[in-house]
């Protein structure tokens, strides 16, 4: 059964305009249609009509780039649960809905365009220290050298599925980042490899992470509600812990 | 000009070594005064980058994305080949090689695939030191899967997130480049045009995609890892902004364009909903370990289904038609990937689809879930379990191996497949075809490289699943830091090349004469219109099956196409701010050109290999009837397509093919 929408989406030039909601219909929409389709026509509409069409981020359309951003009805990634918005389907969605679209929000995501945000700060911190510091030789030892528990492994593996896309950033009241540091502190910390430089990562990270203007952690828990991946509050813990026994 | 592979002397298994022993070195202290740029931070770019810079070199990596960690090698699900031989199950670097030769239909260079197999072990030790965190069993090892058109477990795997999580790898080391200033990331940039100075590649031209500027950097060598072309069907796995236009870039500055018509059309995705869709979805390969995949044996069952008067949970098995059992009782639901989309096509053309447009098969876990139920009542020790318990124990281990792809079937199709088997159908997915390197990787313009997908070289005519990983990170980890090494140790008294020459003034030049004319043009049709009719060309006629006829046809629909395309394109906004539009555009341009020189290509081959199935070409008699037909006395090369300045007009130069080491065989799964 095809939807007709009223859309009232976000629109800003560039980083230094001060931006408004502007109203759009869009008639014929398809339940099957994902979320991101339903802008690419509501595109193609703007074009046709003369107008500039509305910035979006997205690229793999499947999930797992974190690419694609989007506030959609108050909610990061939209109404539905563990997806990102490329994989939010309209038959979420009934004929005569007004949904609101609005980009990302938070001190340290600058609007770069409409619903573009710059979120190069998640790769800064990353920069201090979201690496394991081995040069590619292909002599380090064989891999099944070092036994790890499946129990480590899999958790370090739920820990690293995390895919930066800042839906934890944009629904935190604090716009704290620690859901994604935390992600990747964690699966260092659970791996024998990254005992090493345990100590320095968690300093070095939670300081630039402090610096990009991030807010800290009052455990709401509305970041790992909203993550697409479903990434778990424990890292944040796990962090906490981490930075502790590093400054002690 | 001759093509030259520079494959070494010796005997294979040694060829790499002696290479590696007896090639010129760069001394750390010069490394700081040579540049090199890396177009692309996928596996391939993203490994490549962060070993330079670990050597010593001053990188300028480059991407489209806002990040690196967004490369479209992240949605690679399945695995990683390596030639470990962990499950004692007969593997070894020959094994691998044999395979991965074999499988793509004796296309490849040998000496390439050897290497590629030598390698693959680094791969994993490498990775596991970085913190990957690979599946493992219960006694703390890693674990491995199967995968098609091979008889060992040897892929290495992480859930089905096995791209994302290498790519997060060497996403890590560079960030620790980057870190210490040895990278020079530039994120949101598009490579406009590569800059040649003195015939040798100098540096590149680049748009930053958020402010428009047009810039100019420069460097000793270049390294193209851009990836695939496989947008140009429109409808694709790729990535949304994935292009072929900086391997098209550099084609037409005088890298030759090899093998472009082969292409993976992966038996295994999402089928297609409606005309608003924008790409298309893969379901893991590893999905067919466990999954067996049928259509209804009636042809008035199959059409009970299209019109949703039946369930196929109502056929009984003899009603089924579990067809790739049937014709290859020896690999079953796990032949390679071009036989298992081509047998799928096979059944649906004689009217055997099952979803409303008859384009769709069955991908079945019933018998899975009983079989993992079963054993998992065993282990729990209940040797006399109940069906639904059996069904609930079943259900759970399933969800346990591909959970996160059966939620991601669940949300794009609405329906459960755990309860009722998924719909597949085959979707473009990777090419096999790119740009010509010798085996240094080097392209046909000196001091121009080429890695992982964007090059033609270790995949021939069909690229086996788990192998894709392999070679990005081999040639980013192992192999290129080699080879550049060589040719860079020329440049150790060049100094720092300048952006102020004529070469450098003449392309952006000719990049912003492009722009202009774009946002200029007085059009009244938008770059998705006529990226979605070259798409329809490109599906129609230079898809899973193609005949001399239709390729003809679709080489001088696509040129009308690309003619009208500048008469008539529409691009809204201006130059110097962030334009979607005007960058798509851009790539559209030159996926009209890559499409006829593909279809010209397909042409050309008047046999059928791996993804690239010639109707003329098949086995009329015998137990391969209806199977390709190779063709070896007269195609066993590589074309190597040289620009002269319309798509159509590029001039073929072969690569003879050399098997001393693989006897040429018909590939037989049966």
């Amino acid at each position: 059964m095809d939807m007709n929408l009223k859309l009232k989406i976000w629109r800003q030039s560039g980083a230094n305009d001060e931006g408004k909601m502007v109203d759009y219909s869009l008639a014929d929409v398809s339940p099957d249609m994902s979320f991101l389709e339903m802008l690419d026509v509501l595109n193609e509409q703007i074009l046709n009509e003369g107008g500039e069409p509305v910035a979006f981020d997205h690229d793999c359309r499947e999930g797992i780039c974190g690419m694609c951003s989007l506030y959609i009805n108050g909610e990061a990634h939209g109404p539905d649960r563990g997806i990102t918005t490329c994989q939010l389907h309209m038959r979420k969605f009934k004929d005569g809905d007004t949904i609101y679209i609005e980009p990302f929000r938070a001190k340290a995501f600058p609007v770069i365009k409409d619903l573009v945000v710059d979120r190069t700060a998640f790769d800064r911190i990353q920069h201090q220290g979201g690496f394991i510091s081995v040069n590619t030789s292909g002599n380090t030892q064989d891999a099944n050298s070092l036994p790890i528990s499946k129990h480590a492994a899999d958790e370090a593996m739920d820990a690293a599925t995390c895919i930066g896309c800042g839906a934890c950033v944009a629904t935190c009241k604090n716009s704290s980042a620690m859901l994604f540091v935390g992600a990747k502190v964690s699966q260092y910390a659970l791996l024998p490899q990254g005992q090493v430089e345990a100590s320095d990562r968690v300093k070095n990270m939670v300081a630039q992470m402090d610096l990009e203007g991030f807010g800290n952690c009052t455990n709401t828990g509305a970041c790992e509600v909203e993550c697409p991946k479903g990434i778990s509050l424990d890292n944040i813990a796990r962090m906490n812990r981490e930075f502790f026994k590093a400054n002690i | 000009m001759a093509l030259d592979s520079k494959v070494p002397q010796g005997p294979i298994a040694d060829k790499w070594t002696n290479y590696k022993n007896h090639i010129d070195l760069v001394n750390p202290a010069n490394k700081r005064n040579i540049d090199v740029i890396v177009v692309g931070t996928g596996l391939a770019g993203g490994s490549a980058a962060a070993t330079l810079a670990e050597l010593g070199y001053n990188v300028k990596a480059f991407a489209y994305q806002d990040s690196p960690r967004r490369a479209h090698s992240i949605a690679a699900q399945g695995g990683i080949n390596a030639a470990k031989n962990y499950q004692g199950d007969g593997d070894s670097t020959y094994r691998l090689f044999y395979d991965t030769v074999k499988g793509g239909d004796y296309r490849a260079r040998e000496a390439n695939v050897y290497r590629l197999a030598e390698v693959s072990a680094n791969i994993i030790d490498q990775c596991v030191a970085q913190g990957v965190p690979f599946a493992r069993d219960y006694g703390g090892l890693l674990d491995n899967r199967s995968f098609g058109g091979v008889l060992v477990s040897r892929t290495f795997y992480a859930k089905g997130q096995t791209g994302q999580q290498l790519l997060l790898g060497a996403y890590s080391a560079m960030n620790r480049q980057i870190g210490r200033g040895k990278i020079k990331m530039y994120n949101r940039h598009e490579m406009m045009d590569v800059v040649l100075v003195d015939g040798k590649a100098r540096g590149i031209i680049t748009r930053n995609l958020v402010t428009g500027e047009v810039e100019r950097h420069s460097a000793h060598a270049v390294v193209i890892a851009s990836g695939g072309y496989g947008n140009v069907f429109f409808l694709s796995t790729n990535a949304m902004g994935s292009n072929v236009s900086a391997s098209w870039k550099i084609h037409k500055k005088g890298a030759y364009f090899a093998n472009p018509c082969y292409t993976q059309i992966h038996p295994t995705c999402i089928p297609v909903s409606g005309d608003h869709q924008s790409k298309l979805t893969l379901m893991s390969e590893s999905l067919r370990n466990d999954g067996r995949i049928w259509v209804p044996a009636k042809l008035e069952d199959a059409q009970a289904i299209r019109e949703g008067k039946k369930k196929p949970t109502d056929l009984s098995e003899a009603e089924r038609d579990y067809y790739l059992e049937r014709r290859y009782p020896a690999f079953g639901n796990l032949v390679p990937r071009d036989v298992a989309s081509r047998a799928a096509k096979e059944r649906c053309d004689a009217g055997f689809g099952v979803n409303a447009t008859g384009e769709a098969v069955y991908l079945d876990f019933a018998d899975a879930i009983k079989r993992y139920g079963r054993e998992q009542a065993l282990i729990h020790g209940d040797n006399n379990p109940t069906a639904e318990k059996i069904d609930k124990l079943g259900k759970e281990l399933v969800k346990a191996k591909y959970g996160n792809l059966f939620q991601m079937y669940d949300k794009i199709v609405d329906e459960d497949p755990y309860n009722t088997p998924m719909m597949i159908y085959p979707a473009v997915h990777y090419t096999m075809g790119g740009t010509w390197v010798d085996y240094n990787l080097m392209t046909t313009i000196p001091g121009c490289y080429c890695i992982g997908e964007a090059n033609f070289s270790d995949h021939g005519a069909n690229r086996l699943g788990a192998s894709a990983l392999m070679q990005g990170l081999a040639d980013g980890y192992f192999v290129l830091p080699y080879t550049i090494g060589d040719y860079l140790s020329d440049d150790i008294r060049t100094g720092a090349i300048p952006t102020d020459s004529p070469e450098f003034e003449e392309a952006e030049k000719s990049v912003k004469d492009q722009i202009n004319f774009f946002v200029n043009n007085k059009g009244t049709k938008s770059v998705d219109h006529f990226h979605k009719r070259l798409g329809k060309i490109m599906w129609n006629k230079v898809g899973m099956a193609r005949n001399a006829q239709g390729l003809t046809e679709a080489m001088s629909e696509i040129k009308a196409l690309r003619e009208e395309f500048w008469k008539d394109v529409k691009v809204p906004g201006s130059a110097d701010t962030y334009n979607e539009e005007l960058a798509k555009a851009g790539r559209v341009a030159d996926f009209l050109e890559l499409g006829e020189l593909f279809a010209k290509d397909a042409l050309v081959r008047e046999e059928s290999c791996g993804g690239h199935f010639r109707e003329e070409s098949a086995e009329t008699e015998g137990p391969q009837k209806g199977e390709a037909k190779r063709n070896d006395a007269d195609f066993a090369f590589v074309s190597a397509w040289e620009y002269t300045g319309e798509p159509g007009d590029a001039v073929l130069h072969k690569e003879q093919l050399e098997f001393n080491d693989i006897e040429l065989k018909t590939r037989s799964y049966k």
